[in-house]
């Protein structure tokens, strides 16, 4: 059971006591070559609404030109007023998930009073920051970080940069190879007075634009029923959209689509 | 050169066994009982901030009494192990048996290796996944671990309230009663106890992944009165017994 003597006590610091308790793995030494196909996922994204945020992101992992995954899940709750979602190299991505979780947890347990939004979001970027040797060697983590302020009783969003570098951003959040054609559509959608059910939509057609026209991102996939990771953030805590209202949206999203098709061949609608 | 005074171990052994005894009865006692809907804990503590029950990992509790600092300390060296253990294997691999099992190990060292015991009596309760599979670990100042069932009462009053507990326990019982037993039995036939007095909290089987909850005060207040005056004292037999409450002369089986 660990015990510190008083100037050496890690505090509420999760990530402080792995390391005196050096249980942390071993640093890389060599940069990561192309012929190590390591998993990426790439499109995320985080909108704001009246009532909190969406978080989205698709489901590919991908290996170079390869698909590794067509199921992977980039969007995960924080704590129960938060989320984070992810872009990046799959593996350092998830374990770096998997430790803010526990961050946050701990901070809580120990300190018996869970860690303010803004407190989270910094704690992301030095998570970010400290994995940047690693971001350098090819294995760049970049996660988008969303969550409800309990105590101002807004939705805020929170994007990184490689470096730890953490921007507020007001409306909308993308990150990811998807990321700029997402991010177009989300903001020539996105109004001040936006719902529940139009902002989920809106990330949903943000994410197909997204697979449309990047090879990296996933589009819904109606045979196999795998549909993108959402989840709405409000005062109510992270909740997860389930998977037969993002089948119900997806379907009415592409009849739209195909609907806007340019008729050819000779009038007879292509198929 | 002075002569270090011979002193039989087992003299030494009673006399730290006595200091902690008597810091522990300085203090208030805690309950832990078994219920329909968890696991309850009540503790007599007029502190809202300073905690004697808290969360250690997603089904198991800590409740301490005796010296604060002490317990504390313990408390942090449990969600510390617990969360490593979790991060290392996997959430379902952090049991309250090996936590209670190393509280014992490191309670048993301090108190015959270092200068002074702690003075203080710990409890780690893991609610179980059905109705079944509820584990109550109460640990002396000394190392000794109790594995116990139904309920559990820590402190220096512990015999007294015990007794009071074993005539008011029943099987299956709602959170509010559960609760109008503890506060009775914790608060003996000469006081009643408010919900300012009491810090409540629940190991909840109502299946989500974190079963701690801890009741504010509005919510104990508003559970104590909406039990019937009768349900609140214990069995009239309970009138009968002394009304003065013995020191802790209650000697652990170790």
């Amino acid at each position: 059971m660990p015990f510190f003597t008083p100037g050496q006590d890690p505090g509420p610091d999760f990530a402080e006591l792995l390391r005196r308790s050096a249980v942390a793995g071993p640093a890389l030494t060599e940069p990561i070559g192309p012929e190590l196909r390591i998993p990426h996922g790439t499109t995320v994204v985080a909108v704001r609404y009246l009532d909190g945020v969406v978080l989205a992101g698709d489901r590919r992992a991908t290996s170079g030109n390869l698909i590794s995954h067509r199921s992977i899940e980039k969007v995960f709750p924080a704590d129960q007023h938060s989320g984070v979602a992810i872009a990046g190299a799959a593996g350092p991505a998830i374990e770096m998930v998997k430790l803010f979780q526990l961050q946050l947890e701990h901070y809580e347990k120990v300190e018996g009073a869970a860690l303010s939004l803004e407190g989270k979001a910094n704690q992301l970027g030095q998570m970010v920051r400290n994995h940047l040797p690693a971001a350098m060697q090819g294995l760049a983590v970049v996660p988008l970080f969303a969550g409800f302020d309990v105590r101002r009783g807004v939705g805020r969003l929170f994007q990184y940069d490689v470096t730890g570098g953490r921007y507020e951003e007001h409306e909308i959040a993308t990150t990811g190879s998807g990321s700029l054609h997402a991010g177009t559509v989300l903001k020539l959608g996105w109004r001040e007075d936006l719902e529940r059910d139009p902002t989920v939509d809106l990330a949903l057609t943000a994410l197909f634009t997204a697979a449309d026209e990047d090879s990296a991102t996933g589009g819904p996939d109606l045979i196999r029923g795998i549909y993108p990771v959402v989840a709405t953030i409000t005062a109510d805590g992270f909740r997860r959209v389930a998977d037969a209202e993002l089948e119900e949206r997806s379907r009415r999203l592409l009849d739209e689509f195909e609907a806007r098709q340019p008729r050819r061949n000779g009038g007879e609608a292509t198929r | 050169m002075s002569m270090p005074f011979y002193v039989a171990p087992e003299q030494v052994m009673k006399d730290r066994a006595d200091y902690a005894r008597k810091g522990i009865a300085r203090g208030r006692s805690l309950v832990a009982l078994i219920a329909a809907p968890g696991i309850l804990i009540c503790a007599e503590n007029p502190s809202n901030t300073l905690r004697k029950v808290s969360e250690i990992y997603d089904r198991i509790a800590f409740g301490g009494v005796g010296k604060y600092n002490e317990f504390d300390q313990l408390r942090i060296a449990g969600v510390r192990h617990a969360d490593l253990k979790g991060f290392n294997f996997s959430r379902e691999d952090v049991d309250a048996r090996s936590l209670a099992n190393q509280y014992a190990q490191i309670l048993g060292q301090i108190f015959t290796h270092e200068m002074k015991p702690m003075e203080v009596e710990i409890l780690v309760a893991e609610v179980g996944h059905g109705s079944t599979g509820d584990q109550l670990f109460h640990i002396l100042y000394d190392g000794t671990v109790m594995d116990e069932t139904d309920f559990s009462v820590l402190g220096g009053d512990a015999d007294t309230i015990a007794q009071r507990l074993k005539e008011s326990w029943r099987p299956d019982v709602t959170l509010a009663e559960a609760l109008g037993i503890a506060a009775a039995a914790l608060a003996g036939p000469e006081r009643t106890l408010g919900a300012d007095d009491l810090e409540v909290a629940l190991l909840s089987r109502d299946g989500e992944r974190r079963a701690f909850r801890r009741l504010a005060d509005a919510d104990v207040a508003s559970m104590l009165a909406s039990l019937p005056p009768a349900a609140t004292p214990v069995d009239p037999t309970g009138a009968t017994e002394p009304t003065a409450a013995p020191e802790a002369d209650d000697t652990p089986d170790s």
